[in-house]
């Protein structure tokens, strides 16, 4: 009885371990696949770009033209529904970033343009643009002390 | 076409990291953007960030490390071009297009659409 069942519990990690269903392997899987589409149609508008622009620029011009993509699927409320099914892999791109600044802008427009849009849309980038302002002040502040 | 699968490739890995973090930790994602950012800055000032651009090029770029990379490009750019002044002006300064695109965007597409009621 005894070994039986230390027997079945070993059999059930076993399953634990291999089994390609658990969902963080599953979500992994979907992260992959969602986030390397995000980042291979970057990857076609960037060459498409880089055609007449400099690297630089085309650089550029791919931000602005996925976050716009991504500001329009979020005003008709697609994005959401693909970040149920994508988690990380819509979250990490930088139409994520577009997401997190558009979606709590057209949600708090009931509270104002001012106060409600305009405060609002920050309430997940704002963290994201402190914690990298400070993060370059260091790096700036070590690579003009020690780095050069 | 070559540079299509090495972008899928970098950029699916980026987030697969993400989706762990969040499943493993419970980081809200939030969370997870700024460490990226911050990932992405302290990898960029090492250097390391550079090599995986260059061979992922929008698998590197797109994803929010991507981001905090050019906060650390422009900010040693910067210091490199106007000194200690540098220090406040790179950062930011690199930055700028994408963070005025999410304002921008942001606000005309709030104007013309409405909150869904729950």
């Amino acid at each position: 009885m005894d070994t039986s069942n230390r027997a079945k519990q070993e059999y059930d990690q076993m399953v634990k371990k291999a089994s390609p269903n658990s969902p963080i392997f599953t979500n992994c899987v979907k992260a992959f696949f969602s986030g390397g589409l995000i980042c291979g149609f970057g990857q076609l508008l960037l060459d498409y770009f880089s055609k007449t622009n400099s690297e630089d620029d085309a650089a550029l011009m791919l931000s602005v033209t996925l976050i716009a993509i991504s500001a329009v699927l979020t005003g008709f409320g697609l994005y959401e529904k693909m970040g149920k099914q994508c988690g990380a892999g819509t979250i990490v791109p930088i139409t994520g970033f577009a997401n997190s600044v558009v979606s709590p802008a057209i949600e708090f427009k009931k509270e104002g343009l001012i106060f409600g849009t305009g405060a609002k849309m920050f309430i997940l980038a704002g963290p994201v643009i402190v914690y990298g302002t400070l993060t370059s002040m260091i790096v700036g502040i070590i690579y003009y002390f020690i780095g050069r | 076409m070559i540079s299509l699968l090495k972008a899928f490739l970098v950029g699916g890995i980026l987030c697969v990291i993400g989706q762990i973090l969040i499943d493993k930790t419970k980081l809200t994602s939030g969370r997870i953007l700024v460490i990226y950012v911050c990932a992405g800055c302290i990898l960029g000032a090492l250097g390391i960030y550079k090599p995986l651009k260059e061979f992922g090029g929008a698998g590197a770029t797109v994803p929010l490390t991507g981001f905090g990379y050019l906060l650390a490009e422009g900010v040693m750019k910067e210091v490199d071009s106007s000194g200690f002044w540098g220090i406040f002006t790179g950062g930011l300064k690199a930055a700028s297009g994408g963070i005025t695109a999410a304002v921008v965007f942001a606000f005309l597409v709030a104007l013309v659409t409405n909150p869904k009621e729950k």
